[in-house]
């Protein structure tokens, strides 16, 4: 891969080239899709902010200030380019989660009546799963399940077999956080439009790993959380649709988003995106947010991509040879592989790879009602990025070879 | 003249693995008239209902407990239960607080422990506390809300 050195990349990260210990061992971070690692870099924005920059937004008539909104509208810009958006379809928010309940209380609330239909699927995490159904309950809106098939992935044959013109939303994650199959995001945006429906999507797990372009693929909203591509944790935004952002009442009240209230009671908001940001941004994430944006860009999507698919089939292989394993998506795109050890509970499992320094993921990933569909009540996840190296997953594969005979170990050792 | 001996490791993992392979009170209850309580986690899949019957003086005549559980709070929830049975609520509650105090680090009576004092080094995987503590944990409240 053209000027792609993993070894090199490593020593950006503090977390990695610091020699952090796990339990006496190095650390090999196999839980990307839960949160990743920062750059050097990003943790120099964000202190940035204390050192050099500390002002609020949009409220002073000094230097600082105003060299404040300057970096605030150009991280908007950045997070735009990132998607193919205008920046002015970009909302900061807290992140995902924040972005979709911003989706559903605002836009969905206002649009959905007695008997729409919301369409999800078994594989969608909790934050794309509780705020529609908290509509279901008050708009008397319908939730149906677009059935998966029989590997875990949403064909466009199912979301066609499940669309009718009473849907009215369809939330999915572009790339599912615990099996990590991939959408076919532009098929699904056509069938959702030719019924009048809304697409959100849910690009927790996408946006980090894929060039996304949300006009190509006439996405109306995308939520993301940068946290997962090297930012800092509590920012991230929500991508609308600009005519559907601006149909959209705003979520929170407060300064930074009004024009002007009087004694009487009446008050007027901004435009987009400044109407959805109420109150004193989260600055030093945004500053970290664009470091952490231009530093995954300078690896390069296609260079992410191509390294993930690699790790991926390196993993599968090797788990597979030690013939004590149950993986769940060899076959799904992302940088994800689901497991058991046969005859060992995953949690108990998890916890023998920390007594070794392994971080993975295990129990039910925030994707509660998966599990039905997989026919066990918790697997483990081990997640990748660009910066993993064979040598960790060597490491997690080492592990598992032991893990049946010796996983209480963990306690007494 | 008393002989005092350590669990070696190899004993730990020995009462543990017994009691996770075949425990002897993961069962719906099979008396009238059980105390029940419900505890779940969030950290671990563990989902679990204990059942605790006590007689009119107060003491403990059947326990048992039955739910979803990982190795740790299979093994430490059915020791709980044994060491329940025949014990008023008073020296439940005395056993519970060492249980409590060894798990967290903190001086405990280890007297009263016999097999759960297997978990002694559970402290080692600091996620995992709860999976140890989660049986121990409800019959506390169960018998707290019995006063």
């Amino acid at each position: 891969m053209s000027g792609f050195d993993v070894n090199k990349i490593r020593q950006d990260f503090p977390m990695l080239s610091n020699g952090i210990k796990m339990q006496g061992h190095p650390l090999v971070w196999l839980d990307n899709a839960s949160t990743t690692l920062k750059p050097q870099c990003v943790l120099d924005a964000v202190s940035s902010y204390y050192t050099h920059r500390t002002s609020n937004s949009h409220r002073g008539d000094y230097d600082l200030c105003a060299e404040m909104d300057r970096e605030v509208e150009k991280t908007r810009e950045i997070a735009a380019k990132l998607i193919g958006a205008e920046p002015r379809e970009i909302v900061f928010t807290s992140g995902d989660t924040d972005s979709l309940n911003l989706v559903a209380e605002c836009f969905a609330k206002e649009v959905l009546k007695e008997g729409d239909e919301i369409l999800l699927t078994e594989a969608e995490h909790a934050s794309n799963v509780l705020p529609w159904y908290r509509l279901q309950k008050e708009c008397g809106a319908l939730i149906r399940f677009i059935p998966l098939s029989k590997g875990g992935r949403v064909t466009i044959d199912n979301v066609r077999a499940s669309i009718s013109n009473k849907t009215k939303i369809i939330a999915l994650a572009e790339v599912t956080n615990v099996l990590g199959y991939l959408l076919p995001t532009k098929e699904i945006a056509a069938l959702a439009h030719e019924v009048g429906a809304y697409f959100v999507v849910d690009g927790a797990q996408s946006v980090p790993h894929k060039r996304i372009d949300v006009k190509e693929l006439d996405i109306d909203f995308l939520a993301f959380s940068g946290h997962k591509m090297c930012g800092p944790t509590g920012i991230g935004f929500l991508y609308g649709k600009y005519d559907l952002l601006k149909r959209m009442d705003p979520y929170r009240l407060g300064g930074g988003m009004n024009v002007k209230f009087d004694v009487c009671g009446t008050a007027s908001f901004l435009e987009p995106p400044a109407r959805f940001e109420a109150g004193t941004q989260n600055l030093e994430g945004i500053l970290g947010l664009k470091a952490a944006i231009e530093y995954v860009s300078s690896v390069g999507f296609e260079n992410i991509e191509k390294r993930e698919k690699e790790l991926k089939q390196y993993a599968v292989n090797a788990l597979k040879k030690t013939g004590a394993v149950t993986i769940y998506n060899e076959d799904s795109e992302a940088g994800i592989v689901t497991f058991n050890v046969d005859g060992v509970f995953a949690q108990d499992a998890a916890t023998y790879f920390n007594s070794k320094g392994i971080a993975v993921r295990s129990g039910q990933h925030c994707a509660k009602i998966l599990n039905d569909f997989l026919s066990t009540v918790a697997t483990i996840r081990a997640s990748f990025y660009f910066y993993t190296t064979e040598e960790e997953i060597d490491a997690l594969v080492e592990a598992v070879k032991t893990c049946k005979g010796e996983y209480l170990n963990a306690y007494f050792i | 003249m008393p002989i005092s001996f350590e669990l070696t490791p190899e004993m730990m993992r020995e009462i543990i693995m017994d009691h996770y392979s075949s425990p002897r009170h993961k069962e719906d209850p099979k008396v009238e008239g059980c105390l029940s309580i419900h505890s779940s986690s969030v950290n671990c899949i563990d989902d679990i209902n204990v059942y605790l019957k006590l007689d009119d003086n107060g003491k403990v005549t059947y326990a048992s407990w039955n739910g979803v559980a990982c190795a740790i709070s299979t093994s430490s929830s059915d020791i709980l239960c044994d060491l329940l049975i025949g014990k008023t609520k008073e020296e439940a509650e005395y056993l519970i607080k060492q249980f409590n105090s060894m798990i967290h680090e903190e001086a405990y009576d280890d007297s009263v422990l016999e097999e759960a004092l297997a978990f002694k080094n559970t402290s080692k995987q600091a996620a995992r506390i709860h999976c140890a503590t989660i049986g121990w944990d409800a019959v506390r409240d169960l018998l707290k809300e019995e006063k």
